[in-house]
């Protein structure tokens, strides 16, 4: 257990070496900065024209469907991990309960390749 | 206190600040973000408690693939959200009453709580030893054979959620010009162009 955790001790340090990093940037933006506001610098450039519209707009339903789609499957690959790690100890039985497992979502692959789920008009 | 200890603070002190600024920040995308930072802390736990694989999973599933699909939620739901937020004000005692219920519920659970003596050996003996397995390994040698039939049903579960989502949301517009790609390549050019040899001056 004390192993494990030693093993990840580089990533928290990277970790506190990531926050650490983030906010001196930000900080030395707030701080050392020139700050000098004005609406001119906010506004429209030249011939560019003003915001006319909300950017919380109707997306497309689709996107939801390619990202559900793409969870599905992400799921379907984290089920794959620790059947390989542990795939000399699981035998027969669970190298046949992985491929029931795979041949199931492969018949909603190929429904949803036939129904033109994937193609984008 | 040891580094794991200090860990352990820091981690859920940023899950439970995040997972408060979840519920109060005014801008919905910002919500999502927050929620993005909890789960990325609750990973540091999971790792913490030992258990890597659900950990990385967090990474992987919830902080790659669910707080997408969120923000997916939130922008598309064109709802304006600071008029909401004004009527959030009605709502507060009736939100505050079910916390307190659920509060208390949790409270009377843990109250009550006893755990028999053996406890830790009984854990373990559904496990492989976890001193000589990874953690990974030993999930794998138990969620294929052991527990063989809950696993088909995520997978069946899965598929029904795979079709589900093409029936709900699949729309197919029947006024475009699609690509058949078997059909484009196996035009055959002499069937689709005549050559003619034009005289000068004389055209067609």
């Amino acid at each position: 257990m004390e192993d494990l955790l030693r093993d990840y001790l580089p990533i928290l340090i990277f970790l506190g070496l990531a926050i650490g990093l983030g906010l001196v940037l930000i900080l030395a933006a707030a701080v050392v900065a020139v700050q000098n506001p004005d609406p001119e610098k906010v506004s429209a450039y030249e011939c560019g024209f003003n915001a006319f519209d909300d950017a919380r707009m109707k997306f497309d339903v689709r996107f939801y469907l390619v990202s559900i789609l793409f969870i599905i499957f992400d799921l379907e690959v984290a089920f794959l991990f620790p059947w390989a790690v542990a795939f000399k100890d699981v035998g027969m039985l669970g190298f046949w309960s992985m491929m029931v497992f795979l041949a199931v979502l492969t018949i909603g692959f190929a429904y949803e390749w036939k129904k033109g789920a994937l193609e984008w008009e | 206190m040891g580094f794991a200890d200090f860990a352990f603070y820091m981690f859920s002190t940023v899950v439970v600040v995040s997972g408060l600024l979840v519920v109060v920040s005014k801008n919905p995308v910002h919500s999502v973000l927050w929620l993005i930072a909890a789960f990325l802390s609750s990973a540091g736990l999971f790792v913490l408690l030992g258990a890597e694989f659900v950990a990385m999973l967090l990474i992987i599933v919830y902080v790659g693939a669910v707080a997408v699909l969120f923000l997916f939620v939130v922008m598309m739901l064109d709802v304006d959200f600071a008029e909401l937020r004004g009527e959030l004000a009605k709502f507060v005692p009736l939100a505050g009453l079910i916390g307190v219920v659920l509060l208390m519920e949790l409270a009377l659970v843990f109250g009550a709580w006893q755990s028999t003596e053996n406890v830790a050996d009984l854990r373990d003996a559904v496990t492989p030893a976890l001193e000589d397995t990874q953690n990974t390994a030993a999930l794998g040698q138990l969620i294929y054979t052991k527990y063989i039939y809950l696993f088909q049903a995520s997978g069946l579960i899965l598929l029904v959620a795979m079709i589900g989502a093409i029936v709900l949301t699949l729309r197919h517009r029947e006024d475009i010009k699609r690509q058949d790609i078997l059909s484009q390549i196996y035009r055959d050019p002499a069937e689709q162009m005549e050559l003619k040899d034009v005289k000068p001056g004389q055209g067609l």
